[in-house]
């Protein structure tokens, strides 16, 4: 990437208890340090994903919460989602199949500087990881690989503090898989983001390298 | 939760998080509002002339005279008889036609080759279908010419009341063609959530005959889902007057015919008769869709004892063939009727029993063109005013919804089908006069509010399906990216839902250009369309002319589908995926 690396601190979940109709989903109290990846495994029902969902700020209201997200120091469990500059990356590129590709990027990109700096910006971003020229694609023409791979610059462009990550790797074939966990670890590594990865394949927590945290449930949801 | 989780303590105290709040509120108070309000301020506004009181005419004591008026009018018992048959005859055939077909023919080619057919009949309103109907089956019309001389053997048209039966099953045939593509949409959107595929293949693997696989494990829940738009159609079907004009009796007429003749009579004093009527006819609605439980029970009751029994009914042939055939007879007339219209509309001299005209003229067009711009440019300007209006309102309503994570309830779905359970001369000729009292009457806001009244619950039904379709995660990805919710609203929810949206806007344009009874009443008048133009023409119009007009009327709604279709395509030309639907 062409920006230069942000100065992030530590994300942190501090004293984290989510409960649903009285009953104690999940307990989690950790501190992600700038650069590691916190890998959270589970089967489905476990109450992974709510994690993330708490994190990113789009918890639903029927859950009930104790506890704190701070990033960087800063407590930012009150704040609206987009005020907290947390990436969002799921399972599925999401690619919004109105806009071109680089109509998906600008949209991601924060606004500040000019029109020609800001689709200069999108088209290095493109070359960095070998997609030069695409910006006037339609992104229903694209390979899986070649969305996944927008879907990450789309986040990385909005300049987040922190990476979700809700098993991304999930959908991609084998071959892929490896080439974009590589990417997603060494972007966020470059960066120095403290990532959150929810996930049920072994193989991503051994990629990531950091701590994992197993949540245990069976699958009645 | 699982057993791992069991062993967890439950917590005693928990802090909920807020549900955010909005100021969208506004838009589900409005729609609310402008369908509620209409309905209870229309049957108050009928409820006091019917009890006496009317003060334009210095009727001030409440009695019950304008009943016992009603109770007298000569032929009342045959018009109210009219109108409970035509309701209950109406539903019971469509429901026999559509629920035969899906349960015989569900999942082939001859299903699919209806399905895509459905969009083009339901598009054609009520009134174009009643005078295409009416110019087949007439005794000078196309049916009896193929017939003439042979082997019928009459040189002249029989002098045979067809049209204007006394028993109306003109008119029901009439409402019957119409409702069963209606009847047929709604099933085929309940159809995928009652997991119909699966307990089809269940009941058949067990040994039951395709019918009866369906009628003993789709049928219950399907039913259950088509309730309230069954209701509709006893509500609509009892109270009916436009296809009551064209095909119906007239001496005496069904109810609704005759409110509205006493509505317009010249003797004002008839005004308290018409609102006890309005009342009656409120009142008829609601004892039709009580006779019709009671026939619910019934059938529940015997379906029951037949499902305990253990029969398997396999040998169904007869049965499928039949619903093919209705299905079929029923579409068919629809379309041979708008051809029909569309050969006398280009008619010169066209002579008993001939089945072609003996020259092909355009002087009927020209002239129609030439009378018919006022009416066709107050159907547009009021069909785009108020599904316009219909869609900004379910779009904020839906958009209120998803910001602050509720969900609809079974009572908003009741007051949406509010206005389509209650009859429309019901309370229409009441909210007329207090519009009147007001002096808002033959107001254009005033006309496109009552049109919107009808109009929104399409406009909504069609927007909430792909509107909660949409992947959730779309707006997750856009907030998490730092845009606001309006900004998700205007810039992925919005562009992503335009194809939905556009045909949302051309249902509720074509449901707009067939109201009738609401552009008469409301527009005093004043706001003559293409569709009330078209059914005055019905007594004893010209027949080139109704002709004309009639396709006029049954194309608006099909050149608003055909944009509808167009446009998105044309926005994102270069987006396969929302060329797709996506």
């Amino acid at each position: 990437m062409t920006s230069a690396p942000e100065a992030t601190d530590a994300l942190t979940l501090s004293q984290v208890r989510i409960s649903l109709a009285g009953r104690l989903l999940l307990s989690v109290d950790k501190t992600i340090r700038p650069g590691e990846v916190l890998t959270v495994m589970g089967p489905s029902g476990s109450g992974k994903s709510t994690l993330l969902a708490f994190a990113a700020g789009f918890l639903d209201p029927i859950f009930a919460v104790e506890g704190r997200v701070l990033l960087a120091g800063e407590d930012v469990t009150r704040r609206p989602a987009e005020a907290r500059q947390m990436g969002l990356l799921f399972q599925d590129p999401l690619l919004f199949p109105h806009l071109s590709v680089a109509g998906n990027l600008l949209f991601g990109l924060r606004p500040g500087s000019s029109r020609e700096a800001r689709q200069d910006t999108v088209s290095a971003a493109l070359a960095e990881v070998g997609l030069e020229g695409m910006e006037g694609r339609d992104p229903a023409t694209l390979s899986g690989g070649q969305r996944a791979r927008i879907a990450l610059l789309r986040t990385l462009l909005s300049r987040p503090r922190a990476l979700l990550l809700d098993e991304p790797f999930s959908k991609l074939d084998v071959a892929l898989r490896d080439q974009m966990r590589r990417l997603v670890f060494d972007e966020a590594g470059k960066r120095n983001l403290p990532v959150l990865l929810v996930t049920h394949d072994r193989q991503d927590a051994e990629a990531a390298g950091g701590p994992v945290i197993e949540l245990g449930g069976t699958s009645d949801e | 939760m699982g057993a791992a989780l069991q062993s967890w303590p439950i917590i005693p105290t928990q802090q909920k998080l807020e549900r955010p709040r909005s100021r969208l509120i506004a838009f589900p108070i409005a729609v609310l509002a402008l369908l509620v309000l209409p309905v209870v301020a229309g049957l108050l506004g009928a409820a006091l002339p019917a009890f006496g009181y009317l003060p334009v005419l210095g009727l001030e004591d409440f009695s019950l005279e304008p009943f016992v008026a009603l109770v007298g009018a000569p032929g009342i018992g045959v018009s109210l008889a009219l109108s409970l048959c035509a309701g209950l005859c109406t539903t019971t055939l469509a429901f026999l036609v559509v629920m035969g077909f899906v349960a015989a023919w569900h999942g082939t080619r001859v299903f699919r080759v209806f399905r895509r057919l459905i969009a083009p009949l339901l598009s054609v309103p009520h009134a174009a279908a009643a005078f295409g109907l009416a110019f087949l089956i007439a005794p000078s019309g196309l049916l009896m010419r193929a017939l003439s001389p042979w082997p019928s053997g009459f040189a002249r048209p029989p002098d045979w009341l067809i049209v204007h039966d006394p028993a109306g099953l003109a008119m029901t045939a009439g409402l019957v063609v119409k409702e069963i593509p209606f009847l047929f949409l709604m099933a085929l959107a309940a159809l995928p959530q009652v997991e119909a595929e699966p307990r089809l293949n269940m009941a058949r693997a067990l040994g039951y005959g395709r019918v009866a696989a369906f009628l003993f494990s789709v049928l219950p829940p399907l039913y259950a889902q088509l309730r309230l738009p069954i209701f509709a159609i006893i509500a609509y079907a009892c109270s009916v007057v436009d296809v009551a004009l064209i095909l119906g009796p007239t001496t005496p007429a069904p109810l609704a015919v005759r409110i509205l003749e006493w509505q317009a009579d010249p003797d004002l004093s008839l005004r308290s008769l018409a609102a006890a009527g309005a009342l009656a006819q409120f009142a008829l609605a609601s004892f039709a869709i009580c006779l019709w439980l009671a026939l619910e029970w019934l059938v529940a009751r015997i379906g029951a004892k037949l499902m305990a029994s253990g029969h398997r009914f396999r040998r169904d042939g007869l049965v499928r063939h039949l619903a093919g055939a209705t299905m079929s007879l029923a579409a068919g007339l629809v379309l041979a009727g708008l051809a029909t219209l569309a050969l006398w509309s280009i008619a010169g001299f066209w002579a008993f029993p001939d089945i072609w005209p003996n020259a092909l003229t355009f002087d009927t067009w020209r002239s129609v063109i030439a009378t018919l711009g006022g009416p066709l440019d107050n159907a547009l300007l009021i069909a785009g005013l108020s599904s316009v209006l219909a869609v900004v309102l379910a779009l904020g309503a839906l958009e209120y919804e998803t910001r602050t994570g509720g969900t609809t309830t079974t009572r908003a779905l009741v007051a949406l089908y509010l206005p389509l359970l209650v009859p429309q001369i019901a309370f229409l000729f009441g909210l007329d006069m207090l519009l009147v009292s007001l002096r808002l009457d033959g107001w254009l806001l005033a006309v496109v509010l009552a049109h919107l009244v009808f109009v929104f619950p399409y406009v909504l039904l069609s927007l909430s399906q792909p509107w909660h379709a949409l992947d959730p995660r779309y707006a997750l990805i856009a907030r998490s990216l730092g845009r606001s919710a309006d900004a998700v609203f205007w810039r992925i929810r919005l562009p992503m839902l335009s194809r939905a949206i556009a045909t949302a806007t051309a249902l509720g344009f074509a449901v707009s250009i067939s109201l009738y009874l609401p552009t008469l009443l409301i527009g005093a008048g004043r706001w003559p369309t293409v569709t009330t133009e078209a059914v005055a023409l019905s007594s004893g119009g010209d027949r080139r002319i109704t002709a004309a007009t009639a396709l006029v009327q049954a194309f608006l709604p099909f050149l608003g589908f055909g944009l509808a279709a167009m446009l998105p395509a044309l926005l994102f030309r270069r987006r396969a995926a929302m060329r797709a639907g996506g």
